[in-house]
C-alpha cells in the first residue's frame, strides 16, 4: 500500500529552522534515523517527502534507507490530518454491524484511502479501534462529532456537512 | 595461531577453527547445507531461514549462515527430519506468496527457489491465500517483478554495499514488505546507475534484464535492413557458461559461428573499437598532460560509470574523457566509415551489440549518442544472457559448432582490446601504447601487472617517456566512491584513473550469465572470467592497440589521426549533469 501523500508540502520557517537543528545535533549520531523521523513528525505532523529528503542528505544515508524506515514503523505517518479528519471505528461491534462497508463508502466518496488526506489538505480517512461506544455501533467520529447507528447511505451526507462548510 | 575446536557434524567428528559458520564448517567438510539470501561477501543476514541446522543444547534451530562455531564439542545436525520439514515448510510458505509462473519465467531452470522447491518435493501447495500483487517496474534496462520477490535482500546489499547507491531497499512492514525506491518511486525516477548487479544476484525471477530479443529478430527478417553486430570483449569467455561449459572458457570461435548462423548481415568485434578507444584515449590523455588539460583524466566505457559521476559527482564531468564508450564507437563507425565503404545508406543499417552490460541498453538512448543527422549509433543492445537464449531459441546446437572468425573492416582486435574486459584491462592496454608510441621502441614487458587483479583499488605508478604517470583503477561502485572521495578532499594526485562500475569489470557485468549462490559461494567469478582473457591475451600475438591493421586503416583511409576532426564528430561525447 503506497504511503504517498498528495497534500502540497508547506512550512513556516521556525519548523524548517527546527528540523534543520534537530538534524545537526544527529549529524555524526549513529542510528539516528528513529529519533531524527520521531521529531520531525512532531514538527510536521506527519513525514513529507521532502522532510525525508532532507534527513536523508544531512545524515548522510540514502532516502531509501528513510523511507524503509518510515513505512516499517506504523506510528510514523506520511499524511498529514485534513482540517476534518474522518475516523471509522473497526473494533468488533461496529464491524459486525458493518463499519466495513461505511469505511469503503467514505474511502469511495473521499476519492482517498485509509490513512490518507484528501490533496486539497480538508479530509482525511482514518481507522480506529473500539472508541467505547459500542450501543451507537457502527461509529464514526469527524473531528469531535460523533455519529452512530450509521447506514452506507448516511456517509455522503455526512461528509457533505463538512465539505460544504 | 588459530584456534582449533572438536565438533560434530551429523555424528562425525571434525575439527573447525573457532568462529568459522555452520555453513563454512560444513561447506569444507563436504556437506550442503542449501540458503536463498545467503551470498559470501555481500549478504549474510540469516533472514530466509532455509539453512536452518539442529545444534545440541540450542532451543531452536539456527541459521547455518550465521551462527559461529564457538563452543568446543558443539554437535551439528544438518539433515535430522526436523531440520527438513522446517525447510520444507519455509519454502512452501515462501511458494504460497509466488507468482509461480514458473513455465514462462525467464529464469526457470535457473532459479534457486524453484531447484530447491524440486530438491525438497513442495509439490501441494498447502498454504492457499491471499498473495500480494505488484505491478511490474519497467525500464529501458531492467525489469523489476516484486511478484517474484522472496526478499532475500541480496539486491539491497550488493546496491547499497557493492554499488553505494543504495536505491532498493525493503519498504513497509510483515506481509505488506516489498523491494523498492523511496516514496514507492520507479527506478526510472531515482538514481539508480542501471548496473544490473542486482540481477545477478537475484535468486528468482523478481528482477530480469529489459528483454530486446524480438527487436532482433524482426530486424533480421526485414528484408530492408542491413544488420550488424558486434560482440564485447567480455561477452566471448563468459557465454559459454550458458551452454555447459565451465567459467572461464573463451569460446569466441564458436560464438561468431553461431552469430552468423542466426543471419546477421556481419559479425564484428567490438574489441577492434577498444583498441580505437585506445587510440582516442590515450591521444587525448598525452594531450591533457602535456597541456595542462583537466587532471587526473578518468576513462569513460562503462556507461554505469557514467551514470553515477553524472548523478553522484557532476562536478567532475570535466575529468571524464570525451571519448564514446567501445559501443558507441562501434555503432558510429559502422554508420559512417563501413555504410560508406559498402555503399549502404546509415539509415537502412541496424547495429546490434552484444553486451555484458545493462546500462548499455540506456546509453544507446542517451543524449550525444548519434551522428549529426540524429541517427543513433547503435539501435539493439543485448545482454550475454539474451544473445544466449537468442541462439538456443534459433535451434543453433552452440556446442556442436566449429570456430570461425570475424567478418573484416572492423573485426580485427588486438589483445589489448579484449582485456577492457576485465578490471584494469582499459589501463593496461592504454600504458602500452602510449609507453610504446611515446618512447617510440618496443615494450620490454608487455605485461603491467600493478593494475591487473580483483583488488578493490589499484594504484601504479608508470614511468612514461620520462614522466613519472601516477594511475588508479577501482572497479564497483564503492571502490569508485573512495577514489572520488580522494580527489575531493584533494588527497589525490593522479594524472590516470580507470573506473568500471562492476566489480570485476565487465566480465562480472549485470548481462553476464547468472551463476546460483552455491556457485559464487565457492568460485570467484570475478577472477575466473578474468583469467580467461589474460589467457588469451598471452598466447596472442597482436596484444598492442597502435598494432591492429584495420584500426590503423580506419585512420588512413577515414578519420585521419586521433583527436581530429572526423574523430571528434563520430567518436566524441558530452556529459550531462543528472545530480537529482
Amino acid at each position: 500500500m503506497s504511503k504517498i501523500c498528495q497534500v502540497e508540502f508547506k512550512e513556516t520557517a521556525e519548523q524548517a529552522k527546527k528540523l534543520q537543528e534537530i538534524i545537526e545535533n544527529y549529524k555524526h549520531v549513529e542510528g539516528a534515523a528513529m529519533p531524527v523521523l520521531q521529531q520531525a513528525q512532531d514538527i510536521y505532523g506527519y513525514l513529507p517527502e521532502e522532510v525525508q529528503k532532507r534527513i536523508a542528505e544531512g545524515l548522510g544515508v540514502s532516502e531509501e534507507f528513510i523511507y524503509g524506515v518510515a513505512t516499517f514503523y506504523s506510528q510514523f505517518t506520511m499524511n498529514p490530518r485534513g482540517q476534518y479528519n474522518f475516523s471509522v471505528c473497526l473494533g468488533t461491534a461496529c464491524y459486525v454491524k458493518g463499519s466495513g462497508d461505511i469505511m469503503a463508502k467514505l474511502k469511495d466518496t473521499l476519492k482517498i484511502n485509509e490513512g490518507e488526506c484528501t490533496p486539497d489538505g480538508i479530509a482525511s480517512i482514518q481507522a480506529t479501534r473500539c472508541i467505547g461506544c459500542c450501543g451507537l455501533a457502527p461509529v464514526m467520529v469527524v473531528n469531535s462529532d460523533v455519529y452512530g447507528k450509521l447506514t452506507v447511505d448516511d456517509v455522503p451526507k455526512i461528509v457533505d456537512k463538512y465539505l460544504k462548510k | 595461531m588459530a584456534n582449533l575446536l572438536n565438533i560434530k557434524i551429523n555424528g562425525k567428528a571434525y575439527q573447525v577453527e573457532s568462529g568459522t559458520t555452520i555453513l563454512d564448517a560444513c561447506k569444507q567438510n563436504g556437506i550442503r547445507i542449501p540458503t536463498l539470501c545467503y551470498l559470501k561477501d555481500i549478504n549474510a543476514i540469516g533472514a530466509c531461514r532455509v539453512c536452518v541446522c539442529e545444534v545440541k543444547g540450542v532451543r531452536t534451530l539456527v541459521a547455518a549462515c550465521v551462527y559461529p562455531i564457538e563452543r568446543e564439542g558443539t554437535e551439528i545436525v544438518t539433515n535430522s527430519e526436523k531440520v527438513i520439514k522446517s525447510r520444507k515448510t519455509t519454502l512452501e510458505l515462501m511458494l504460497s506468496n509466488h507468482n509461480n509462473e514458473c513455465n514462462s519465467c525467464v529464469r526457470s531452470t535457473s532459479c534457486e527457489l524453484q531447484s530447491l522447491a524440486h530438491e525438497y518435493h513442495c509439490d501441494e501447495h498447502r498454504f492457499g491465500g491471499i498473495k500480494n500483487t505488484f505491478e511490474e517496474d519497467v525500464t529501458p534496462y531492467l525489469v523489476r517483478d516484486n511478484s517474484k520477490c522472496i526478499l532475500c535482500r541480496r539486491c539491497v546489499a550488493v546496491c547499497k554495499s557493492l554499488q553505494h547507491v543504495h536505491v532498493i531497499g525493503p519498504n513497509h512492514r510483515g506481509f505488506k514488505t516489498s523491494i523498492g525506491c523511496a516514496y514507492e518511486n520507479s527506478l526510472n525516477d531515482v538514481a539508480c546507475v542501471a548496473c544490473g548487479q542486482c540481477i545477478t544476484v537475484c535468486p528468482t525471477g523478481a528482477l530480469r534484464e529489459k528483454d530486446d530479443i524480438d527487436k532482433v529478430i524482426s530486424a533480421i527478417n526485414d528484408p530492408t535492413k542491413h544488420v550488424v553486430v558486434g560482440t564485447a570483449p567480455s561477452v566471448r569467455v563468459a557465454i559459454g557458461e550458458e551452454f555447459g561449459y565451465p567459467i572461464g572458457t573463451n569460446v569466441e570461435g564458436k560464438m561468431v559461428t553461431a552469430l552468423k548462423m542466426l543471419g546477421f548481415n556481419k559479425v564484428f568485434d567490438v574489441d577492434f573499437t577498444a583498441d580505437l578507444t585506445i587510440m582516442e584515449e590515450g591521444t587525448e590523455f598525452l594531450g591533457r598532460l602535456t597541456n595542462g588539460g583537466v587532471l587526473p583524466m578518468i576513462t569513460s566505457c562503462s556507461p554505469g560509470w557514467i551514470n553515477y559521476i553524472e548523478q553522484y559527482y557532476p562536478e567532475y564531468l570535466a575529468h571524464l574523457s570525451s571519448c564514446k564508450s567501445p559501443q558507441q564507437m562501434f555503432g558510429a563507425v559502422v554508420k559512417s566509415y563501413y555504410a560508406e565503404k559498402n555503399g549502404i545508406d546509415p539509415k537502412d543499417i541496424v547495429v546490434v551489440s552484444c553486451m555484458p552490460c545493462t546500462a548499455k541498453k540506456m546509453e544507446l538512448n542517451k543524449p550525444y549518442q548519434e551522428n549529426k543527422d540524429g541517427i543513433k549509433d547503435v539501435d539493439i543492445v543485448l545482454t550475454t544472457r539474451e544473445l544466449a537464449r537468442l541462439i538456443k531459441r534459433a535451434g543453433v546446437l552452440f556446442n556442436c559448432l566449429k570456430d570461425d572468425t570475424y567478418d573484416s573492416l572492423l573485426g580485427e582486435g588486438s589483445t589489448a582490446g579484449l582485456i577492457f574486459g576485465a578490471t584494469g584491462g582499459v589501463m593496461e592496454a592504454a600504458l602500452r601504447t602510449l609507453k610504446e608510441i611515446t618512447e617510440g621502441k618496443e615494450l620490454e614487458k608487455i605485461d603491467f601487472e600493478a593494475v591487473r587483479g580483483t583488488d578493490g583499488v589499484k594504484r601504479a605508478t608508470v614511468n612514461v617517456n620520462g614522466i613519472d604517470v601516477k594511475v588508479a583503477v577501482a572497479h564497483g561502485i564503492e571502490n569508485a566512491h573512495t577514489i572520488m572521495e580522494e580527489i575531493k578532499n584533494g588527497k589525490a594526485d593522479y594524472h590516470f584513473i580507470e573506473v568500471m562500475c562492476c566489480p570485476g569489470g565487465c566480465v562480472c557485468g549485470g548481462g553476464q550469465p547468472i551463476q546460483p549462490a552455491d556457485v559464487r559461494n565457492s568460485i570467484d567469478l570475478k577472477a575466473a572470467r578474468a583469467k580467461a582473457i589474460y589467457d588469451t591475451d598471452k598466447k596472442a600475438k597482436l596484444r598492442k592497440s597502435h598494432e591492429n591493421v584495420e584500426v590503423q586503416e580506419l585512420y588512413k583511409s577515414y578519420l585521419g589521426e586521433p583527436n581530429g576532426h572526423k574523430s571528434h564528430e563520430l567518436l566524441h561525447t558530452k556529459y550531462t549533469n543528472r545530480k537529482k
